[in-house]
């Protein structure tokens, strides 16, 4: 009803301003980090925010629009790190476009581990495939700490680390992906295949009887969201300069999945803004360091009591739709200063 | 209302499809869970623009056939014909566009989504553009997906729909929510359709509705309806031919009127007198 009288902004003009804003802000970034007006430790914070957006965006596409509950997400996240990390050092690629190899070599390389353990473990449900996720993500950890042994040359470093990683890692290749994470997921999920995403979501049963092979979708939806955590750790990795199995325990998983359920499953904004709240709020209490983990659980707690469905729910924030809900008000005042 | 003619000896369809390949087709089809035997010798045939009825007492196995038709479950025993091919092994998602549609009893929308979203599924497979068209916005993605919207909103004009399209389903008057499940099935383009009591919780001017609706959509899209449905005025009012079940087997078949008088349903329904 309202859409017909709506006033429509058209597509290439909403493009245009998405893309423009984007520019914008990363060209105004780039400027202030470049002129020290924000200090190093600022862009680092920064860095970190954009990482762990690119993670929690990526998980909710597995448990926001799919509806299943992973666990593994830091799994995914330390294949993208390590084969991204051991393409750099071992090729000595180390400029932005080895990096940029790398990123996609890690995003590839986790969405094939993704293939791997979906297509067993998304024959399960609920509890068993958060279980059985979860133990993949802990055999992924235990490999890479002791497959050097079974190699018998030094790969991973095992317990010990990868050390040397190029620190690649900044605020402009950070920014640029995560809106192309962003875009791409975006774009997938207003299309058909997003619908049959979200139909799984919805009714399984309905949804196959429509015609949805969800076999096929709910590893689609598996793979790209375990292809971006391998973006992100591929980030990460760039971002430390140092990779330890250690970084990738369950706890990283679960610090994900908190920020997507508190961000609201099923909206991306949701989950960037948490994202940007839960990494930036340690860093910010810092001075409180008795007290913050109690600020942070406590932050949890309120927000699960008064908004149980996260912090936005299931809304999604489209700056055109802003601008077209702005419009014909616009015009009906226009209109009325001309009668008077 | 077309008279009832034998297909090939065993079967009774409309006149007019007489001399079609019927679309479906059952033999002997039945199904066992565990010791128990739901479904059992159930032969039936479906002129290919017949309406047609499967009635029975509750628990009779009527949804049990459904889900054996659309693949949830598979049989036991016996075969299934859709259009001349065999559905043994087939999954749900492969009958579907094979050319079966179905409903649901309890109603099975994509609640959280937009009306239209939910027809748009129902055309998944009528789109034919990849994930990296999608990504990169090649003109088949806007062209196939402003080719959806449109259909999507004249399926949606069968109901008077259309202006519902932005709405939540799951926000839906609970009539409205039956009609867009007929219109979701509609959407992938079926040749036989079936509905579960398609007129459940109605009221009698809504059930007249249905029925003419019914009857628009065999004449528009010009396919087969089987129907399950426990409202006798519109079973006997819309069906062609009726199928009654009992305790998994079929007692009695033939024309609404011939149901009527028939005995054995009678006792299935009332008990025996005396």
């Amino acid at each position: 009803m309202s859409r017909l009288n709506q006033k429509r902004i058209p597509t290439p003009l909403r493009y245009l301003i998405n893309g423009g804003l984007f520019v914008l802000f990363l060209l105004v970034g780039q400027i202030l980090i470049g002129n020290g007006i924000i200090s190093a430790y600022y862009s680092k914070i920064i860095v970190k925010i954009g990482i762990y957006i690119i993670l929690a965006v990526s998980l909710n596409v597995a448990t926001g629009y799919l509806g299943q509950l992973p666990l593994g997400h830091a799994g995914f996240m330390a294949v993208g790190a390590y084969a991204s990390a051991i393409f750099m050092t071992r090729t000595g690629l180390t400029s932005q476009l080895g990096f940029a190899g790398g990123i996609l070599i890690g995003g590839v390389v986790a969405a094939i581990f993704g293939i791997i353990i979906g297509i067993p473990a998304l024959r399960l449900k609920g509890d068993y495939l958060a279980i059985i996720t979860l133990g993949f993500g802990e055999i992924i950890r235990v490999i890479l700490t002791n497959i050097d042994s079974l190699l018998g040359f030094e790969l991973t470093y095992g317990a010990a680390g990868l050390k040397q990683i190029p620190k690649t890692t900044n605020f402009l290749n950070t920014f640029i992906l995560v809106g192309i994470t962003c875009f791409v997921i975006h774009a997938i999920m207003k299309s058909r295949h997003g619908r049959a995403i979200y139909s799984i979501r919805e009714n399984e049963i309905a949804a196959e009887s429509t015609g949805i092979n969800t076999t096929y979708y709910k590893t689609l939806g598996f793979v790209l969201s375990a292809f971006f955590a391998g973006v992100a750790g591929a980030l990460y990795g760039g971002y430390l300069g140092l990779l330890k199995p250690d970084n990738f325990k369950f706890m990283t998983s679960i610090e994900i999945l908190v920020m997507v359920v508190l961000g609201g499953m099923g909206s991306m904004m949701g989950s960037v803004i948490s994202a940007t709240v839960l990494t930036a709020l340690p860093e910010l209490l810092r001075v409180f360091s008795d007290w913050r983990m109690i600020a942070y659980s406590l932050l949890l707690i309120i927000v699960m009591i008064f908004k149980p469905s996260g912090l936005m729910g299931q809304y999604d924030f489209s700056l055109s739709r802003c601008i077209e809900k702005l419009l014909p008000t616009n015009r009906k005042k226009l209109r009325k200063g001309g009668q008077e | 209302m077309a008279p009832l003619v034998p297909y090939p000896s065993r079967a009774l369809v409309p006149e007019r499809d007489a001399g079609k390949k019927p679309i479906l087709e059952t033999y002997n089809l039945g199904i066992d869970f565990g010791g128990l035997t739901a479904v059992d010798d159930l032969s039936i045939i479906i002129g290919r623009t017949e309406i047609a009825g499967l009635i029975g007492p509750n628990g009779a196995g009527k949804t049990t056939v459904f889900n054996l038709l659309t693949g949830v479950y598979q049989p036991t025993r016996g075969s299934i014909m859709l259009d001349g091919i065999s559905t043994a092994g087939k999954k749900p998602y492969q009958l579907s566009k094979m050319g079966i549609a179905r409903t649901f009893q309890n109603i099975r929308l994509f609640k959280d989504l937009t009306v239209e979203d939910n027809v748009k599924i129902g055309l998944h497979n009528s789109m034919t553009y990849n994930a990296f068209s999608a990504i990169t916005r090649l003109p088949n993605y806007w062209k196939q997906e402003k080719a959806a919207h449109q259909k999507a909103l004249d399926l949606l004009s069968i109901f008077n729909m259309q202006d519902m399209a932005d709405a939540q389903a799951g926000s839906l008057p609970y009539g409205a929510q039956r009609r867009l499940e007929i219109v979701r099935a509609l959407a992938s383009s079926p040749k036989l359709l079936l509905l579960d009591e398609p007129a459940a919780g109605m009221n009698p001017s809504e059930t007249a509705d249905l029925m003419e609706t019914i009857g628009r959509i065999r004449d528009n899209f010009q396919i087969g309806i089987f129907l399950i449905e426990h409202d006798m005025n519109l079973v006997m009012g819309i069906c062609e031919s009726i199928c009654v079940l009992n305790y998994g087997k079929i007692i009695a078949k033939g024309s609404p009127d011939d149901i009527k008088a028939n005995p054995d349903v009678i006792e299935a329904y009332l008990g025996k007198e005396g």
